[in-house]
């Protein structure tokens, strides 16, 4: 009874620090509009914004990653396939009839001549009112058949793949991925997935910017993906503490065990596949918006990588962990420690090693040695209050004990 | 439940990371608009696949710099600062990239190598109003449908026109096999419209792709020799070319390859120098066309290990550098036609721009593209391992 | 008819070099169960060795050096990024394989300023010869020979020397073996050195072949030559070898194909394909021991 009171009182403070949260991006990125001066990093073209929609859009896919990988124990290289799925099906589904041929020029047009966006603007009119209403919901549909695609492509190669042990998984989610990319640069299906071309001219996030007479009243860009990334991983936060959640964990530390429990085995890592997949397919949509374009090219197993190193900087197994090194690796690697790709003098001296590539020499080092001596990341299994709750504690013990010694010399001197 | 809140204060706490950061980024980038400095942003790719263009591009930017640092505008001196940003080749990294190039302030973009980066990177400039100047970014949907892409090159169709009559006129050629890398939408491009022209002209083309980091090309070399190919034509980028250069000078393709831009590259020339492989290709600029500008590189590379280093180790000028040492004049002409170093301002003044440069005369048409009607084709001689110019070829479409 | 001859020809030379990776990868999952993702950016850096050493000194000299350079290295690796998590979960230790994977990578694009290399002619290997009216080059002749050659003395290793039964026994079951007095770590380092030097004499044929080096060279072959260990049931050595020349065949016939398919693309896809089949199918490959699931 207690315990459920507490639990009450604790998802209303989470629910305020989730609005909190997004009404400071909302801030932040209007800041300019109401103050007469800001400093440059606060304009709307600054990087810090560029940096936060990446963070939003790759924390969202860390966090899915981290379903997979860290709650249920399915070793699954394929997020970036999953992306890609999720990203053609936003893009393919919202190039506006207009752009088509254009964005399609070398196949004379595509096979699918509409668009979300342009069926709802026959309903609800696309100017004014209307027009957002057809904006958003459009927006949404494709979002959500862009994770339901992933989904639905998750589920027919998980029904043999599962099966397998944590390596051989691996590796075959690998293959997965590269296999769809090659089909979706394939030519001859270039009228729907335009081949080796880009899909481009679809609704980014600057469309979602109000505009008043050609200026913009009111920045909603950053806005948006961090809605989107916190709704998604609020839901899969749901996920992890529910029953589901326990089982994927009983699965993760012994799947024998788990079994002798009751647990069927087969339905849980498939949920959990599934679901992981999805909100993969909804960061691709995100991401296709941050680029705002859609190119298999980029779906690499570099971008697979990329993401588990995040995840294991933040700790495997630990929801809060993966954003925090989210945004920190974000940050550092397309931001602050740009410096280093730069050759640079102080005075007349040029300072070794900084030249192009260093950056990422610094970051592949970092990840080695957090891989090697920090085995657990940042938080580890544990998410934030209760890592700092520990490390408090620990910090009180130290303490103490440092106490008792002193106390200790003192009487025997 | 506690993973909810850990999660608001993960946001919050990284949120509030990442703006303290920006403070010291902020008194880095008002500096840029006072002390008489023009900031030109460079956006090119210096890792990644197209490193190579990449780097001999910003060189002829570097070596127009070194050349002319400065511009006088109503009677005052302002310094020429190039600020590099390195978009990996990549387009996920671009954004990114654009988006450094921005808070530093600069007036004016120059690149890039890469359509695919140019159009991933482009939306960024277009929102903060700033223009940008596509140097040797070829693909139509660069510059199509926005009012901030502009560019010195000609376009793909045109290149691939050019490359088609030659090959219909110089080799008679009746059967073209045409390789490309899945999923480049370079060297699709190109094939599909060498395609449509050669096609129409009553040849036939077989058209094949191989993956990407493929480095087997011998079945695709055999098979075009099978098919009995009058022509090879391999817009690829430098890597798959020297690679495809060597494996049919051992196989013994007789057939000659047609190459595009990217070929146009001393580390291709250094792969067909002493075999019996016949390679031309279709370009911007020959060495020769003018010979002051020629020295001048020269004497830069010779003077400068790391130019020398990103231009692959010999002075070969490739069509990239003139096209980025012209692109540096077309930015301080319009800078000049603008009157100030205000982005706004030279964003107006750039459409209106007209230059002759070291790669033949640049203007720009509606949509933003430059207005050019010949490209040269040069041949590889491969006893000397020089390029020599085979011909001037005027194409239909621009 | 020549035609045929030439993608026979070309199938057996990948598939000999994806062979000398191949044996890497399988004897180091057969002791260690671990996908050594880092083995395709060995063989990456003892390409990036040979341009580098060969451009100031002579190749008899320089050759030697590379096999030396490679074997160091990854003897390097498994003593600095795997022993360490040698009680670790697999994971972890697979984490730090795709960590090292990355950080070769990283540290090729900065040495190499991210331009494609250009690998020395070794005039031997480059030699153009002429096979039933099929111009090709010696290494594609010289590998198949070699790889016949290597896997002989390497089973002879393995079944004849004390190293090798070490690694025999290591591998049935890695506990029992530290119990009856193996040492496991001079077995591991063994395994590691064997991989690397076969890796470095690969990359000699392959790049000869081939002859652009890139950071991200290795990754595909790499991963390719894993396909073909599994194919070839893990751990064994022959297994792998046939896999790879397997894998290598079918290749070159798919790029081979009829343009008017447009079905070449699909050679790296139908090598992933492939493998998820077997996995699925026949996990414990052509010729794989059946592995019993101890809880």
């Amino acid at each position: 009874m207690l315990k459920q009171k507490k639990d009450n009182r604790s998802s209303y403070i989470i629910l305020a620090c989730a609005i909190g949260a997004l009404l400071l991006v909302l801030l932040l990125e209007n800041l300019n509009l109401i103050l007469p001066s800001v400093p440059a990093v606060l304009l709307p073209t600054s990087q810090l914004f560029t940096v936060l929609k990446k963070a939003a859009v790759y924390s969202l896919v860390a966090v899915s990653m981290n379903l997979l990988n860290g709650f249920t124990g399915l070793f699954s290289l394929g997020q970036a396939g999953f992306m890609l799925l999720g990203a053609y099906t936003y893009a393919i589904l919202m190039v506006p009839a207009a752009a088509k041929d254009q964005v399609y020029y070398l196949y004379g047009g595509a096979a699918l001549n509409n668009s979300l966006q342009d069926i709802l603007n026959g309903v609800f009119g696309s100017t004014g009112v209307g027009g957002t209403v057809s904006l958003i919901l459009s927006v949404l549909i494709a979002m959500i058949l862009g994770g339901l695609v992933a989904a639905l492509f998750a589920w027919l190669i998980g029904l043999p793949v599962l099966r397998l042990k944590s390596d051989y998984l691996a590796i075959a989610t690998l293959g997965f991925a590269e296999i769809l990319r090659a089909i979706f640069q394939w030519q001859k299906l270039g009228p729907i997935t335009n081949g080796a071309n880009m899909i481009k001219s679809f609704p980014t996030y600057s469309d979602f910017n109000i505009r008043a007479g050609g200026k913009v009243v009111c920045y909603l860009s950053t806005f948006v993906p961090f809605l989107v990334a916190i709704i998604c991983i609020i839901i899969m936060v749901l996920l992890v503490n529910s029953t589901y959640g326990r089982a994927f964990k009983a699965i993760r530390d012994d799947e024998v065990a788990a079994e002798a429990m009751g647990i069927n085995l087969a339905k849980h890592k498939m949920l959990s596949f599934v679901t992981s997949s999805f909100f993969a397919g909804v960061g691709g949509v995100l991401f296709a918006m941050y680029v705002a374009n859609a190119q298999a090219k980029v779906y690499t197993t570099t971008m697979t990588y990329e993401i588990l190193l995040i995840v294991v900087i933040g700790g495997i197994g630990s929801i809060s962990g993966s954003i925090i090194a989210t945004f920190a690796y974000v940050a550092c690697s397309e931001w602050w420690l740009r410096f280093l790709d730069a050759e640079t003098y102080i005075g007349s001296f040029k300072v070794p090693l900084l030249r192009n590539g260093f950056r990422m020499v610094v970051f592949s080092i970092i990840i080695m040695i957090v891989v090697l001596f920090f085995r657990k990341g940042l938080l580890g299994d544990k998410e934030l209050p209760e890592a700092i709750r520990r490390w408090k504690a620990s910090a009180k013990v130290r303490k103490e004990r440092k106490a008792q010694k002193a106390q200790k010399e003192a009487a025997t001197k | 439940m506690k993973k909810f809140l850990a999660l608001i204060l993960a946001l919050v706490m990284s949120l509030s990371l990442v703006a303290c950061g920006g403070g010291d980024a902020a008194e880095g980038g008002d500096t840029s608009t006072g002390d008489k400095v023009i900031k030109l942003g460079v956006f090119e790719p210096t890792t990644g696949d197209s490193a190579a263009g990449g780097k001999k591009e910003v060189l002829g930017m570097q070596y127009a710099n070194f050349e002319t640092p400065t511009i006088d505008l109503n009677g005052e001196t302002y310094k020429i600062e190039l600020v590099l940003a390195d978009n990996g080749s990549s387009t996920d990294k671009a954004p990114t990239a654009a988006s450094e190039l921005v808070s530093k302030g600069v007036s004016m973009v120059l690149g890039t190598y890469g359509s695919g980066c140019a159009m991933a990177g482009g939306p960024v400039f277009g929102d903060a109003g700033l223009a940008a100047m596509g140097v040797t970014c070829t693909n139509p949907n660069v510059t199509a449908g926005n009012d901030y892409y502009f560019r010195i090159c000609f376009l793909d169709n045109f290149q691939a026109d050019v490359l088609a009559s030659f090959a219909l006129d110089k080799f008679q050629a009746k059967t073209a096999y045409c390789l490309g890398e899945n999923g480049n939408e370079y060297d699709q491009g190109l094939i599909a419209f060498f395609k449509q022209v050669f096609e129409k002209a009553g040849g036939k083309v077989i058209t094949d792709s191989f993956p990407t980091n493929n480095s087997d090309f011998t079945s695709y070399l055999n098979k075009a020799k099978s098919e009995g190919a009058d022509v090879i034509f391999t817009p690829v980028s430098i890597a798959y070319a020297t690679q495809i250069m060597t494996q049919a000078a051992s196989l013994g393709i007789t057939a000659p390859f047609l190459g595009s831009d990217t070929l146009d590259d001393n580390m291709v020339l250094e792969a067909v120098k002493g075999t019996d492989v016949k390679l031309y290709v279709s370009t911007f600029y020959q060495e020769g066309g003018a010979p002051d500008f020629d020295k001048g590189v020269k004497q830069y590379l010779a003077d400068n290990s790391d130019a020398m280093a990103a231009n692959g180790g010999n002075d070969t000028i490739s069509a990239v550098t003139a096209m980025g040492y012209d692109a540096y004049y077309v930015a301080l002409e319009a800078i000049k036609a603008a009157g100030s170093g205000d982005a706004a301002a030279i964003k107006a003044a750039l459409p209106g721009v007209s230059y002759t440069g070291v790669s033949g005369a640049i203007a720009f048409d509606e949509i933003g593209d430059a207005v050019r009607d010949t490209a040269f084709i040069k041949t590889a001689n491969t006893a000397d391992g020089v390029w020599a110019l085979e011909t001037q070829q005027t194409g239909s479409a621009s | 008819m020549q035609f045929a001859v030439s993608i026979l020809l070309s199938g057996i030379s990948v598939g000999g070099q994806y062979a000398l990776i191949a044996i890497g990868y399988t004897m180091v999952y057969g002791i260690l169960r671990l996908i050594n993702f880092a083995h395709g950016d060995v063989f990456m850096v003892a390409g990036l060795l040979g341009i580098y050493l060969t451009a100031t000194m002579p190749l008899y000299i320089s050759l030697p050096l590379v096999l030396i350079g490679t074997v160091i290295l990854g003897f390097a690796i498994e003593r600095l990024a795997y022993k360490p998590l040698r009680t670790a979960p697999r994971m972890s230790v697979m984490i730090s394989a795709i960590g090292v994977s990355y950080l070769l990578q990283n540290l090729a694009t900065y040495i190499t300023g991210g331009q494609p290399m250009t690998y020395p002619n070794i005039a031997i290997l480059t030699k153009t010869v002429t096979i039933a009216g099929t111009p090709t080059k010696m290494a594609v002749l010289v590998t198949p020979i070699l790889v016949i050659i290597l896997v002989v003395a390497l089973t002879q290793l393995i079944n004849h020397t004390k190293i090798g039964m070490g690694m025999r026994a290591v591998s049935k079951d890695f506990e029992t073996a530290q119990l009856m007095g193996i040492k496991i770590n001079n077995v591991i380092s063994a395994t590691f050195i064997v991989g690397s030097a076969l890796a470095a004499i690969g990359s000699m044929l392959y790049f000869s072949c081939y002859t652009a080096v890139t950071p991200t060279i290795g990754a595909l072959p790499g991963l390719k030559a894993f396909v073909a260990a599994v194919f070839g049931g893990i751990g064994s050595i022959p297994g792998a070898v046939i896999g790879a020349f397997i894998i290598g065949i079918c290749e070159s016939i798919i790029k081979g194909l009829p343009s008017a398919w447009d079905v070449t693309v699909f050679s790296d896809a139908f090598t992933f394909a492939l493998l998820i089949i077997v996995l699925v199918f026949k996990p414990t490959g052509l010729f794989g021991e059946k592995a019993t699931d101890k809880v």
